[in-house]
This record gives structure tokens, sequence and C-alpha cells, in this order.
């Protein structure tokens, strides 16, 4: 644990979720704050609040369970809402299978959007010698605590003033503007920007599909059409 | 505030095994089996549509519709912080120029 705090990428992984946290601190007091309004138990906001670690899933949850929604269909939605994960855990398996199956399980729990991005951005390939295991770990072990120390302290934040902060003040927004930012430091070649432009059409075009599937929709078209060009480009290299 | 209710505490407990178990789903089984090739490759382009996907419509749609207007808030706002981001590429600022742009126009003005 000692060696994993001294270690330079644990604070890389720091450095780079620590850029963020103010949009995504924004997004968590405000789940806080929808949590409180909502009419749950303080015990039960604060149980959602620390364990559940999904602002998704969470936002998506709460106006069913004021409702009185039955558990399968919250869970259901849930599962729906994180779709997107399991398709990060694909990508990552590679990285993790030297792991435990604990390990790998904790591993992922502490997988966020922004935590994925940031990790296959600094190691796009996985390491196979000791080292550079070691210091993947490392840094999605920083990436996993201040994200999560992060994410849960802002939504306490958010469950404490409760009342006090109009939802209608939209500070939840700050969340987006930090996607955006990443998004943008992210798209560094051509088919990067097919990728974005592919999959915001797509998102926005399938935003009739119910539980945020529009996602996975999105996620899916941008990868085939990029996988696509680059058979074409391969192919136009080889005729020349 | 409302009482708790049991029922409720082993939704939330349910929600975070979902969380667990999408997050890990890939990383459950210990078999060696490894994707093909054409999808590893595809998947290094996931990353960046995700977060597109995540970030379009909520800047450009309402409640499941497109917007018909250009008084929304996280137009110009969306603008002011992809502008900060080419003019500085600092992260914060992006959040902070954004913000600047967003709460007079959505508070103030209604947008």
């Amino acid at each position: 644990m000692k060696a994993w705090l001294d270690h330079q990428d644990f604070r890389a992984g720091v450095r780079d979720i620590a850029a963020v946290s103010p949009g995504m601190a924004a997004w968590g007091v405000m789940t806080g704050v929808a949590m409180v309004k909502s009419g749950m138990s303080l015990i039960e906001v604060l149980l959602m609040g620390i364990f559940v670690f999904a602002g998704s899933s969470q936002l998506a949850a709460i106006p069913l369970i004021s409702a009185g929604a039955p558990m399968w269909v919250i869970l259901a939605t849930a599962f729906c809402v994180n779709l997107r994960f399991m398709v990060f855990s694909a990508h990552l398996r590679p990285y993790v299978m030297h792991q435990k199956r604990w390990q790998r399980m904790l591993s992922g729990y502490f997988m966020a959007d922004l935590g994925y991005v940031f990790f296959v951005r600094r190691f796009p390939t996985p390491a196979t010698d000791p080292v550079g295991i070691r210091a993947q770990e490392a840094y999605w072990a920083g990436i996993g605590a201040f994200g999560w120390i992060s994410w849960v302290g802002a939504t306490l934040l958010g469950i404490a003033l409760g009342n006090s902060i109009p939802v209608a003040w939209g500070l939840g927004f700050a969340g987006i503007l930090a996607l955006l930012g990443v998004t943008c430091s992210m798209v560094t070649a051509r088919l990067r920007v097919v990728s974005v432009g592919v999959a915001g059409t797509a998102a926005v075009a399938a935003i009739a599909l119910p539980l945020k599937l529009n996602i996975i929709v999105a996620i899916a078209a941008a990868v085939a059409v990029c996988l696509l060009l680059e058979k074409l480009q391969s192919a136009t290299l080889d005729t020349q | 505030m409302d009482t708790t209710d049991l029922w409720t505490v082993a939704t939330i407990i349910g929600m975070t095994l979902v969380t667990v178990l999408t997050r890990s789903f890939f990383f459950l089984s210990s078999k060696t089996w490894t994707l093909p090739a054409w999808a590893q490759r595809g998947l290094q382009y996931a990353p960046v549509a995700a977060l597109a996907a995540v970030i379009v419509p909520e800047v450009i749609t309402t409640q499941g519709h497109l917007i018909g207007t250009w008084q929304d808030a996280r137009l110009f706002a969306a603008v002011a912080g992809l502008a900060w981001f080419y003019w500085r590429r600092g992260l914060l600022g992006t959040i902070i120029a954004g913000m600047a742009v967003y709460l007079p126009l959505h508070v103030g003005l209604g947008w």
C-alpha cells in the first residue's frame, strides 16, 4: 500500500483525475442533492452515495425508487445504464488477468468513464514485464482512489447541503464541460475525429431508446465506422 | 425524513453489485481467451466514442428531443469551453470558462 502511494504512476493518476475533479465534484454534489430530494431516508441516501459509485445509474434509479418501482425494474435499469462499462471491461481484460479474481472485481468496481479513458490513454498496450504491470496497477489505484474519494465526498456534500442548492441552477453541467475538455485532449488522430462525430450523431439519433441505450448504440456505430475506414485506408495503400 | 425501508436497502445493495458485475464483466472468467484482433483494434476508438455519446445529447437535447432554439445556455457554455481548451489547453479553465458563461445565461436569463 505504502509502496503504491510513493509510486510515481500513482501520483500521476491522482494528478490526472484531480484536473477534472471540479467538474465531477459539481456533478456529485447535484447527485447528492437529487437523492435527498427524492424522499429516501438518510440511511438509504448515505448507503447509495457511498457504495453504488455510478452517477448515471443513481440518477436513473432515484425516480424509480421514489415511485416504488419493483426491484428488478430498478436493477435492470442500472444494468442497462452501465452497459458501456461491459465494453470497457472487454478492452481492459488483458491488463488485469494476472490478478486474482477478487482483485479483478475490485479493479472493476473503481472503473469510471474518465478513469478508463485516462488509463488507456497512458497505457495503449498492456504491459508484460513486472515493472510495467506495477506501474499500470499504481496508476489505476491512483485514479480509482482519488476518483472515488472526490466523487463520494462531493455526493456527501450534496446530501449535507440538500435543499439549499436549487437543482434548477444546473451546476451538474460542469461535469459535461470536464468530459468535453477530456474529449478534446484525446482527439489527436483523424479517425478519432470520425469516432467523435459518428458517436455524437448516433447518440442523438437514437435518443428515443430507453435506458440510455443510445450510448451503447453510438459506441458500436463509431467503432464499426472507424474499423471500416481503417480497412479502406490500408486497401488504398496496398494498391498504390 | 422518511423511514428506512429494507426493500430499498436491498435495492441499493443490488445496484452496488450491478456496478461491480458490469464493470468487471469480462474480468470474471479465468479461462484463457483473447478478443479477436479486429475487436481489440476497434476498441481503441471506444473511449472517445463513449465520451461523445454522453456529451452531445447532454448539450443539444432536452427530454429526449433535439432543442429547437439557440437560446440555450448549454450551447454557449460548450462553445466557451471549447474556445478555452483550444486557446489554453487547461481542463480546469475549460470547466470555469464554460460555467462562467452557463450560469449567467441559465440562472439569470433562464436559457
